[in-house]
């Protein structure tokens, strides 16, 4: 009985679940404002619109490859060995090498995404965002597909945050604002507030079950 | 002695890594949703710190220039695993409290911070005490955003009942009041500082 | 230079591999207690070990949940099921549910949830409160029917502003005491002629 139902279940039912997935790693656990992973880069290169965009895109490209590469490694080597415990250390070893090559490997094929993402990738290193995403999607339990659909929409998540908030910060810049909060409480102040705004998606992720 | 203590005072108020370096923000956001909660988080990646530092300025000589960043994350990471273990074992609501944010201390750039600008240029006891600053700063930054956020969110510190709950406003143990309790935080503190 | 890099990741593995070796009795205690206190918590006293006689029942959606039985000498005393739900305002959600014979909930557990603090999450003390007797569920008796929220026309009162939540949770009770009525069936059966462990293998649940 139980197997019947299981196959049966309408394409349009698992389709659905991966835009669960998406619009709940966009805009219900955002990245930036509710889970707090990736703050550093956020507060740190949000000053222009930009700059905000080539970050957004960096990470979008390094978050993808690194969760299919740790995800690998997680299921192809740690888990079959019983080197469990090895996790945290492995993937940042892993995430670091594949920063420097995605480096290297930009370089030589494509000089001008190169130009536009280079000056980013040294910084992705340490953004916790990387590897905090490569260990939820172990906890998660997601397979492959799922992981890849999560990594991505989390990235487009970070990219968003990182839009939005570098936007306001453009004019922030223009208006007057008491010396001991400019800088970076206002920026955080900001932040509050926008995540009061993401808040209101909570909830939004029932429309599809 | 007079030195040493100079270290210490130094993480604690004019190097504090949250409210003047800026360093470690996805931490002390994250895990401030009450005072015990930001304590262990500091107090956890105090101990990566001291461990670390010590053990990073004892090799310093054995490793070469060229490797020296990825030798420091192997020496941190390993550090990091073996709080992740003990407090699985021993402290296991707590770690499941913090969640994702141990083996994220991994790449706290304090850590990795202090390993390349003090551990890697002074000897064992002098890196030691550096991390033993820098982590109580930290531990004290994030124990008072804890406790901030937690008296606001639901009337208590430590969970001990300060005025009724119900009074409370939900906002500050949320997402926001993160950022908006921080934000306010580092004001209060650029003030003093510039006093 | 890499020979340096490699004697240092060498030595830290098998560092770790020996504190994992000290750790991972305590760590699977640690998880073992934490099982045995919300079965403690949510049945009537028992002298058995629930846990080593746990079985998977199936439940009509078609995944399965564990039972523990909890007996005092040989005499059944009550059941504790380890329910979920997906239906949570952020996602799934695990209790521990338990029933003594009479198809009452003695009590519940919360073992997992990641509903918003300070609202959903209050459903740990929300429907325990039998000086609430609108919004306990303790004491409720499930053969008189499934429980719901008082705004679906049933008979708990939600928690304030977390509808959605206390809707989870109370399926997840529900979901239990199908589950819970059929081990009922099977050890009401034991003391007469014991066909227990056939009756459970043509339900397809697996002993263990």
């Amino acid at each position: 009985m139980a197997s019947e139902t299981r196959t049966a279940q309408p394409a349009t039912e698992k389709i659905m679940e991966y835009v669960g997935i998406i619009i709940v790693a966009i805009f219900v656990n955002n990245i930036v404002y509710s889970q707090f992973l990736g703050i550093c880069p956020f507060l740190g290169v949000s000053k222009k619109i930009d700059t905000a965009i080539g970050m957004g895109l960096a990470v979008t490209f390094v978050l993808t490859i690194s969760t299919i590469v740790t995800f690998l490694l997680q299921k192809g080597i740690l888990d079959p060995f019983g080197l469990g415990y090895l996790q945290t250390i492995s993937f940042i070893l892993v995430i670091a090498a594949l920063v420097q090559m995605v480096e290297i490997i930009l370089k030589k094929v494509s000089p001008s995404l190169y130009q536009a993402l280079g000056v980013f990738l040294p910084l992705i290193t340490t953004n916790c965002a990387i590897l905090g995403v490569a260990i939820l999607v172990i906890q998660k339990d997601f397979n492959l597909l799922q992981s890849v659909v999560f990594a991505v929409a989390t990235s487009l998540g970070f990219a968003l945050a990182l839009i939005i908030f570098s936007g306001i910060r453009e004019q922030l810049s223009l208006t007057k604002i008491p010396k001991t909060m400019q800088g970076i409480p206002i920026a955080l102040i900001t932040a509050g507030i926008i995540a009061m705004a993401f808040m209101g998606f909570s909830g939004i992720d029932q429309v599809f079950k | 002695m007079n030195n040493n203590l100079k270290v210490i005072v130094n993480g604690l108020i004019k190097e504090n890594p949250t409210f003047v370096l800026l360093l470690g923000m996805c931490p002390t956001l994250a895990t401030t949703s009450s005072a015990i909660n930001g304590m262990s988080m500091g107090l956890a990646t105090m101990f990566v710190l001291i461990c670390s530092n010590a053990a990073i300025s004892a090799l310093k000589n054995f490793i070469p220039d060229m490797v020296r960043i990825p030798a420091f994350i192997v020496v941190i990471a390993a550090f990091v695993t073996v709080v992740e273990m003990v407090m699985n074992a021993y402290v296991p609501a707590l770690a499941a409290s913090l969640g994702i944010f141990i083996p994220l201390i991994v790449v706290n750039c304090i850590v990795l911070g202090r390993a390349e600008a003090f551990a890697s240029k002074n000897n064992v006891l002098a890196s030691s005490l550096d991390g033993f600053g820098i982590g109580l700063g930290f531990t004290l930054a994030l124990t008072l955003l804890g406790a901030i956020r937690e008296l606001l969110g639901t009337g208590k510190i430590f969970s001990l009942s300060i005025y009724p709950e119900n009074f409370g406003s939900l906002i500050f143990v949320l997402a926001p009041g993160a950022f908006i309790v921080l934000g306010y935080l580092i004001a209060v503190f650029n003030k003093l500082q510039k006093k | 230079m890499f020979l340096s890099l490699f004697v240092i990741s060498l030595v830290v593995a098998v560092l770790l591999a020996q504190v994992n070796k000290l750790t991972a009795k305590p760590i699977a205690a640690a998880k073992a207690l934490k099982l045995e206190n919300a079965i403690k918590e949510v049945v009537p006293e028992f002298d058995n070990n629930p846990v080593e006689e746990a079985y998977k029942m199936a439940t009509p959606a078609g995944d399965s949940l564990l039972v523990y039985p909890a007996k005092k000498g040989d005499e059944v005393v009550g059941f504790a099921v380890n329910t979920y739900s997906n239906n949570g305002f952020s996602g799934n959600i695990q209790l521990m549910v338990g029933f003594d014979t009479g198809d009452k909930v003695v009590n519940y557990a919360v073992l997992s949830h990641a509903e918003t603090p300070g609202l959903g999450s209050k459903m740990n003390a929300w429907f325990r409160d039998t000086a609430k007797p609108n919004q306990a569920v303790i004491g409720r008796n499930l053969s008189e029917g499934n429980l719901s929220v008082s705004k679906d026309g049933g008979q708990i009162d939600a928690i304030t502003a977390s509808t959605i939540t206390s809707r989870a949770f109370l399926e997840a009770i529900n979901k239990a005491y199908v589950v819970y009525k059929e081990s009922d069936a099977d050890s009401g059966a034991t003391q007469q002629n014991n066909p227990e462990k056939k009756r459970k293998e043509e339900r397809g649940g697996t002993h263990e």
